[in-house]
């Protein structure tokens, strides 16, 4: 798909889970490869297993069979505490309702990820300031959240997963509880740090927030029904009867 | 290098959680104060009255050390059974002849006094005072009470056998009646007879629990034979007695029993028509006591601290599944679930030392108002330095054993489902 070197593949990876007696193949076979630098959408309704992707991109979750491969390493394979290391050190996540620690300053909050890294006390301050400088928030980072806009609590949210200069970063929804115009400050946020050469992988079920992505997945019952450049994806749409998905 | 980095990463894992859970415990400041009250109290209460035992205990040994514990009193007592029981209580008393001879017959006895005392008053020139103490003493009284003659002399061989009209009186009691500093030879009236005075009796110690408050605050002490003869040979009188070394009181208190046994012709096999008792056996009692009570305090503390951890324990699992999402998050961004359960459980052990730390303040006030009860003897109350290690371990105990459930509770949640949570 480009040139990129592949920082995520997944080969046959399937997500079983056991309610009772029922057994839901929330993954069925998914294989996918990203590349570093590469923004992707993905897409799919509720049910369709986008949400299981992302926890198990994120390392929250681990497949039931096949295998993931996170920057050479595989994941599948990791012990628990191994992959709360790996989450520290090379996901950053981005969620709905940002999840920002409500007694803490927003530096606080942005450090947070630290306080379970190796950095030491003393440089906690000063990368969690560059962080809240690189999404424009440096004049606010005394500001509790509640002292915030929704705007500036997912950018906050954002400086926070970035801090530890993340493999990926990881955004689950990331303007469903913000204004139209606000959501277009975030997605231009996402599209600076693109260009920056973050990757970014995005859960969505908005198509006009999809569009900002280089990439988009659908997804369905469990599988990928198509991956194309965004360009191309109209033409599924098209093909689906024009249904919005 | 290997070695090194593990303590130091626990330690700053530690210091961590610290700083998180007083930063959690300051956000919650009246929930987690009335969470520790059980701690607290419990805490409180027990170093108070471990204090006022200990200070109690402090007391006691400081008067026994001026009063030495080789003091033996023995009176006559009707016994609550066999022959004796009816007997009047003119055949029970102590007659004079029946101690003679008592002291070399007693190996173990150093000092020995017969003793009596009455309210008196007595004049000197124009000056009189009603209610002072007259006390019959013999020379050995002054070894045994350590209370030596300052100034003048005792009463000699002559003075005692002869039952002489002479007297000491105490120093504060000479400074009373504005006698000289040195009133040797001069005459004082006790009750109607005249008595001139030998010397002066040093002032018994301030303070002290043991006879210091039996009586006038003035003495005056004549031979005790002149007492026995004024009453012409009917007094009920008691002895008092010092043993060699405090070692041998138990000897001492059996040789004075086998001996008045004798001399009172007191039929084998029926109990004793007076008592013995030495001041070491009663202070190994008290420290039986103390200790008794120490260990029903530890107890009763024991319970408050169940209590109370009981109380943690719920309020740290409300704390848990309110912060549900928090800890979802922590594990989201990297968090292992060791270091939410070290978490937990510090903010437990914090929320417990705290309440400790305020309960041994608490107590410190306790004792400190107790201290200034007045005649209740607890001036010296103090909470020694283990019962604060001891408080303050067991409230950190209490925190580790009733932490442990909530951390367990919050370092198993599943991240996916944590942050779900509503």
């Amino acid at each position: 798909m480009s040139t990129a070197p592949v920082i995520i593949s997944l080969s046959n990876v399937h997500r079983v889970y056991k309610v009772g007696t029922e057994t839901i193949n929330a993954l069925d076979g998914v294989d996918l490869e990203i590349g570093k630098n590469e923004y992707v959408a993905i897409m799919g309704q509720s049910g369709s297993g986008k949400s299981t992707l992302m926890n198990l991109l994120g390392c929250l979750d681990r497949a039931t069979g096949g295998t993931y491969e996170l920057e050479g390493l595989f994941t599948t394979e990791m012990s628990n505490s191994e992959l709360a290391m790996v989450r520290n050190e090379k996901i950053g996540f981005v969620f709905q309702s940002f999840e920002l620690l409500p007694r803490q300053s927003a530096l606080e909050n942005v450090e947070l990820p630290l306080v379970y890294s190796r950095h030491v006390i003393w440089k906690r301050k000063e990368l969690a300031k560059k962080a809240l400088e690189r999404v424009g928030l440096a004049e606010r980072m005394d500001h509790r959240p509640n002292q915030l806009s929704g705007g500036e609590k997912q950018r906050v949210a954002i400086a926070r997963a970035l801090i530890n200069n993340p493999s990926i970063l990881l955004a689950d929804e990331p303007t469903g509880n913000l204004d139209s115009k606000t959501s277009k400050e975030i997605l231009a946020l996402f599209q600076r740090l693109h260009d920056e050469g973050q990757t970014i992988i995005m859960v969505t079920h908005e198509s006009d927030v999809a569009c900002h992505a280089r990439r988009i997945i659908r997804m369905l019952d469990g599988k990928i029904v198509s991956d194309v450049p965004t360009e191309e994806d109209s033409a599924y749409v098209w093909k689906q009867g024009g249904q919005r998905l | 290098m290997f070695l090194l980095e593990i303590p130091i990463r626990l330690i700053r894992l530690i210091l961590q959680s610290v700083r998180l859970a007083a930063g959690q415990i300051w956000a919650n400041k009246v929930r987690s104060i009335l969470t520790t009250l059980g701690i607290i109290i419990g805490v409180a209460s027990v170093t108070a009255v471990i204090a006022a035992l200990s200070g109690l205990k402090a007391k006691i040994m400081s008067d026994i050390e001026t009063f030495g514990t080789n003091r033996i009193f023995i009176w006559p007592d009707r016994p609550d059974s066999g022959k004796y029981k009816n007997v009047s209580w003119d055949v029970i008393r102590f007659k004079i002849e029946q101690i003679e001879g008592l002291l070399d017959n007693c190996p173990s006895v150093s000092y020995l006094t017969p003793f009596d005392d009455r309210n008196e008053t007595i004049r000197y020139k124009e000056r009189s005072i009603e209610g002072i103490t007259l006390c019959g003493i013999e020379s050995a009284w002054h070894s045994i009470e350590s209370r030596p003659v300052i100034i003048g002399r005792p009463f000699s061989t002559i003075d005692q056998t002869q039952g002489r009209m002479v007297c000491l009186l105490s120093s504060r009691l000479r400074d009373k009646l504005r006698m000289d500093r040195d009133c040797t030879g001069q005459l004082v009236t006790l009750g109607y007879q005249t008595y001139r005075v030998l010397g002066i009796v040093e002032e018994k110690p301030s303070g002290s629990m043991f006879g210091g408050n039996r009586g006038s605050e003035f003495e005056a002490f004549i031979p005790f034979k002149t007492m026995y003869r004024q009453s012409g040979g009917w007094l009920w009188f008691v002895v008092m007695a010092a043993s060699k070394s405090p070692e041998v009181s138990d000897e001492a208190k059996a040789e004075l029993t086998f001996f008045l046994r004798q001399k009172r012709n007191i039929i084998p096999g029926e109990p004793d028509t007076f008592r013995v008792m030495t001041v070491e056996s009663e202070v190994r009692k008290f420290k039986e006591i103390a200790a008794l009570f120490t260990a029903v305090a530890s107890g009763i503390v024991g319970i408050s601290l169940l209590v109370g951890g009981i109380g943690i324990m719920n309020i740290m699992l409300v704390s848990v599944s309110e912060r549900t999402r928090e800890i979802g998050l922590r594990k989201a961004v990297g968090a292992k679930s060791s270091a939410i359960l070290t978490q937990f459980l510090v903010e437990a052990v914090v929320l417990c030392c705290i309440g400790g730390l305020v309960g041994l303040g608490l107590g410190q006030l306790l004792t400190m108002s107790i201290a200034k009860i007045p005649n209740a003897n607890l001036d010296k109350a103090y909470i020694p330095v283990w019962a604060m290690v001891m408080s303050l371990g067991f409230s950190a105990m209490v925190g580790i054993f009733f932490g442990m459930f909530p951390a367990v509770k919050a370092a198993r949640l599943d991240p996916i489902e944590a942050l779900r949570h509503e």
